[in-house]
């Protein structure tokens, strides 16, 4: 097996679509963007690809802050922004196609965005 | 201008196997505009990291999907091992590499056997069903399970091929391969088949990479994606190419499914052919500690398992991005400006996994 080289970098909120319109321009594939709950902030990672090399930049910021839209850059980064709106509550502005909250039809609002991490249930013999 | 009307398409359709819901915006019965709506099957199998140990998250993963459970237990597994720096046998990734091709041989065998269904073309549907059954057989001898395999683990595979298993399986593979070419000429060359998906639900090749298109969507729209060229498991000791077509439409897309059939049965000859001996698998200790975004070609295209340990038995985050979310956006790029009778044929050109989708 060939391990993959993964390149991750962290960036400021404000550098965001500037280095996101790099990674177009190079003539880099969107391949993913994922949130993830860390404390009390959440970790938002844009992963891209060229010629197999596979490149993440990542922000962090506060849980009740809000993000810009990358989908004026990649056009099908809104099913990805629509997703981490309605699974963990992360705000995300100017999206060229937004679902308001209705792309994932949950019966509890934002069900990612409290994890069970600080104790209870089975995670108490960590 | 016709006035335009806001049709519901789905969630329960025949040629859905699984709920979707489409609000197809149509002027008389050309679309305009398509958008999708989707919670029907959501689990939250993501937050069960915090449930489950995560060795035990291989079962997990594995049941993400029902057609291609294998390769979801794999790609976790490679992003564990990643973390952990686990040295897997070369042969438990020929064996990984084995099974892979025969879930990509199962899952566009159902796929073929599902767009014939929504064609109205029965006879060829029971026909891919019919060899699907060879593939489902061998998994089944070789794994024990059907659909879900549960043969992969962290630091390798819980079975063995053994020697003589191997040689009958690439015999039999002759038998099988012929029935294919058979079937492969239907698909291709029969005129009622062309005439129903030639220039229907046409993605360009700039939109395929714009709204980022993998797998044989993508491909179908000549974007050569395909993570097997990254070499995971035994991919990067094979000789094989991604199968491309430059047309973009709805024939294209099955074109490519149905050419990888045949170059999947070339990835397990060859697999067969250099498998090494040894160990199967390799002792775990300790808890993963770090992240890695763990990436595999699916049936329907590229998957990602990004994987981030703590140190503790526990995952922090499990995140999953199958190839079906990724192929939302181009689909509603396909549905715009598509007849509302050509609606379901370009819904299944994707071959939608909602399952997988909604994790």
């Amino acid at each position: 097996m060939k391990p993959e080289n993964q390149e991750l970098r962290l960036i400021d909120t404000a550098h965001l679509i500037g280095e996101v319109e790099d990674y177009r321009n190079k003539g880099h594939r969107l391949v993913n963007v994922s949130c993830t709950r860390a404390g009390e902030e959440f970790e938002i990672s844009y992963s891209f690809e060229l010629d197999l090399r596979f490149e993440n930049i990542r922000i962090i910021i506060p849980l009740d802050a809000d993000i810009p839209s990358i989908s004026g850059i990649y056009w099908g980064a809104f099913i990805y922004e629509n997703e981490m709106h309605d699974l963990f509550g992360v705000h995300v502005r100017g999206m060229n196609i937004d679902f308001k909250g209705n792309l994932i039809r949950t019966t509890v609002p934002y069900p990612f965005r409290n994890t069970s991490f600080k104790g209870e249930g089975p995670c108490q013999d960590r | 201008m016709s006035r335009q009307i806001v049709m519901p398409f789905g969630p329960q359709h025949p040629v859905l196997p699984e709920p979707i819901h489409l609000d197809l915006v149509l002027e008389d019965e050309t679309g305009v505009d398509g958008m999708l709506s989707i919670g029907y099957l959501h689990g939250g199998l993501e937050t069960l990291v915090e449930k489950r140990q995560f060795p035990e998250y291989v079962y997990i993963a594995e049941r993400t999907c029902g057609i291609c459970s294998f390769i979801h237990g794999m790609t976790y597994c490679q992003g564990i091992e990643r973390v952990m720096g686990l040295e897997v046998p070369e042969r438990a990734h020929y064996l990984r590499t084995i099974w892979s091709e025969y879930s990509r041989l199962h899952s566009h065998l159902l796929w073929l056997g599902l767009f014939a269904d929504s064609m109205g073309f029965e006879n060829l549907f029971m026909n891919a069903w019919k060899h699907r059954e060879f593939v489902l057989d061998v998994m089944e001898e070789t794994t024990g399970g059907r659909v879900i395999q549960g043969s992969c683990k962290v630091g390798g595979v819980r079975r063995d091929i053994d020697q003589e298993t191997l040689k009958k399986m690439e015999r039999d593979l002759k038998g099988f391969e012929k029935g294919l070419k058979e079937m492969a000429n239907v698909f291709l060359n029969d005129d009622s088949v062309a005439s129903r998906l030639r220039g229907v639900g046409v993605l360009s090749r700039n939109d395929a990479y714009v709204c980022g298109a993998v797998g044989p969507t993508g491909r179908g729209s000549g974007v050569p994606i395909d993570a097997r060229m990254t070499g995971y498991a035994a991919y990067g000791e094979l000789d094989f190419s991604p199968v491309v077509e430059q047309d973009g439409d709805c024939y294209a897309r099955c074109a490519v499914r149905v050419n990888e059939l045949f170059s999947s049965i070339e990835i397990i000859r060859q697999s067969i052919d250099r498998i090494p001996g040894g160990e199967i698998e390799v002792k775990v200790k300790g808890n993963p500690d770090g992240e890695y975004f763990s990436r595999s070609e699916q049936p329907r295209g590229e998957l990602v398992h990004y994987v981030k340990g703590n140190g503790t038995k526990y995952l922090a985050r499990s995140r999953i991005r199958t190839p079906t979310l990724t192929n939302i956006p181009p689909l509603v790029k396909m549905l715009q400006g598509c007849e509302l009778a050509d609606v379901p044929v370009i819904v299944l050109s994707i071959d939608p996994c909602i399952g997988c989708m909604e994790r």
